[in-house]
């Protein structure tokens, strides 16, 4: 592999998670190297949140290392470098008294640090985030009054801001609309390229992202697949079957714009 | 110091209201947004006890007589904060029991103390209600000192506290250290609510953090909105409450949430008002 000679963002060594009894994640062995844009797939329940949460420190491992930029996860600290979109970003209380401003701005509040304010030069980022992520007319719009895809465009401008190294996305386009995941891919692509950005994005829908991606990698429990994209087209059929149990379609170089009916169990709705 | 002195006891009293109208929408805003507004009722609830503990304390051991009553208060109230916290980790799944927990043993506790102790009736009913005659150069020293630390702590962690209200996970992510502040604002809480007890009075602690909040956010549009309309209101209820009460001799407490809800009231007309003319432009559009 020609990998090695690339500095990683992400190497995670014989990684295990229970919950509570229950094996969620076994033995995972997975180097990322810089500047690549993987594709995380898998069936619903496969473990895929878990992993990102380990690799973000919200949760920690029952065995195995992380490290981070090649620092183990424990003394890693410039979180800054690393942006991050929920799967569950849209379920804060609606009610939520803050503007689309407010909330990009906590994308910076890591990095500004404690007892500091936001300068003119982090307001100007702020904006520009929001308009990288065409929400330029909400700006001081509430948060709870934007549609399900416009409130994951501001979670998008907030993992941006911070001009991280590393963007991790669990299903980010759940509710934005056919033509702005096109434009979405497109973005993140221009920030892989020419930026240098890593991407991880978490996505049922393989299929529309091929264009985009350079690796992709298969979870079910244990991490069936990882290799760059054309590996995985040539071994696509047998894949599928080992990671879903049976013969599913998912690349189709066609997606002129239909409804994916994604399965997964998100409800877009909050409490 | 001297300036202080000279004071007459009105003036201290609106000295001391003005620092609190100010201080508790502030952190109001917070506890709003967090869905944590009852948990100034079990730490009010708290504060009682270790008032209670202060004048059974200072009567009843003779080194201990110049105990002053608000330090025990502050103590206790930082002590069920801690608890309150340990309790909602405990009862994951209940958060909510943690406050009918301590509001409870407080109350219990500080019966039986009252009943221990030789305090007046009037001392208790200043204690529970409030009044602004009777804050001493020491009360408003007290109050001084515990606000300005207080503002100084939410003002400096206004940032991280809001972002971890909105996300907590993100706020993780992005490199705040969840754990601490959380830690530090359960204290901040304590401190606003032994500080504020002398002039509204411990039943009526809850209603000086929430209601001008609670109006605020009917009008606000942002996060920075419901906080410097909430302290506007804040001390729009402290004055009107104060001077009204001075008038009718009245306690200050009472006529300071009396006003609260008036302000309230208006928020909503106000919100409705707003609405109506939206749906009517809407409408002959
Ligand atoms: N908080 C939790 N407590 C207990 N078990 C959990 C918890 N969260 C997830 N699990 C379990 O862990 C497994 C993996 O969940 P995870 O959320 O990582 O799946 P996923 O691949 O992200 O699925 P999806 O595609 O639906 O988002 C699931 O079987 C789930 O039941
Ligand atoms: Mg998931």
């Amino acid at each position: 592999m020609t990998k090695a000679s690339r500095s990683m963002a992400i190497e995670v060594e014989g990684l295990s998670f229970t919950y509570g009894q229950r094996n969620v994640l076994e033995d995972i062995h997975l180097h990322i190297p810089e500047g690549s844009f993987l594709g995380l797939m898998g069936p619903n329940g496969s473990g895929k949140s878990t992993l990102i949460k380990c690799i973000l420190g919200l949760l920690s491992p029952t065995t195995g290392t992380i490290k981070l930029f090649g620092k183990p996860i424990q003394r890693f600290n410039d979180w800054s470098q690393v942006g991050f979109v929920s799967q569950k970003a849209n379920s804060f209380n609606s009610g939520f008294p803050a503007t689309v401003f407010e909330v990009v701005s906590m994308g910076l509040y890591g990095k500004v640090g404690l007892l500091r304010f936001l300068t003119k030069k982090h307001k100007q980022k702020v904006l520009e985030s929001i308009q990288q992520v065409g929400m330029q007319d909400y700006v001081h719009q509430n948060i709870g009054e934007l549609s399900g895809g416009q409130q994951q465009r501001v979670f998008i401008a907030r993992a941006l801001v911070s001009e991280p190294k590393l963007l991790i996305l669990d299903e980010p386009t759940v509710g934005v609309d056919a033509k702005s995941v096109q434009n979405f891919y497109t973005m993140l692509q221009r920030l892989n390229v020419e930026r240098g950005m890593t991407l991880i994005l978490v996505t049922h829908d393989i299929g529309a992202m091929t264009e985009y991606i350079t690796d992709v990698a298969c979870l079910n429990k244990c991490l069936h697949f990882h290799g760059n994209k054309l590996e995985f087209e040539s071994q696509h059929d047998s894949m599928m079957t080992s990671l879903y149990g049976h013969d599913v379609r998912v690349i189709t170089h066609n997606h002129d714009h239909h409804d994916h009916d994604h399965d997964h169990d998100h409800d877009g709705s909050g409490h | 110091m001297e300036l202080l002195q000279q004071l007459t006891f009105l003036e201290r009293g609106v000295l001391a209201g003005l620092i609190i109208g100010f201080i508790c929408p502030l952190l109001g805003a917070f506890l709003l947004v967090r869905r944590i507004t009852i948990i100034t009722e079990a730490l009010s609830h708290i504060t009682l006890t270790g008032i209670t503990a202060g004048v059974f304390l200072s009567q009843s051991i003779m080194w201990l007589t110049f105990i002053n009553p608000l330090y025990t208060g502050l103590l206790f109230s930082l002590m069920g904060s801690i608890l309150i916290e340990k309790l909602r980790h405990i009862y994951k799944g209940f958060q909510e029991l943690a406050v009918p927990i301590i509001l409870s043993s407080g109350i219990g506790l500080s019966a039986i103390l009252i009943g221990l102790s030789q305090g007046s009736t009037v001392e208790w009913y200043n204690y529970l209600f409030g009044s602004i005659v009777t804050v001493s150069l020491f009360d408003l020293l007290f109050i001084l000192i515990t606000g300005s630390i207080a503002f100084l702590i939410l003002i400096g962690f206004y940032k991280e506290w809001l972002s971890i209200s909105f996300d907590q996970e993100f706020a993780k992510t992005s490199g705040i250290s969840v754990r601490r502040l959380n830690f530090f604002f359960s204290l901040l809480i304590a401190i606003v609510i032994s500080m504020s007890m002398k002039v509204v009075g411990i039943l009526l602690v809850g209603a000086m953090v929430t209601l001008p909040v609670a109006a605020s956010i009917q009008i606000a549009k942002s996060f920075r909105q419901v906080v410097l309309l909430g302290i506007l209101f804040g001390e729009v209820a402290i004055i009107s409450g104060i001077v009204s009460s001075y008038y009718f001799n009245i306690a200050t407490g009472g006529m300071i949430v009396v006003s609260g809800v008036i302000l309230l009231l208006i928020a909503n007309l106000i919100k409705r008002g707003k609405q109506f003319v939206s749906t009517f432009d809407v409408l002959t559009k």
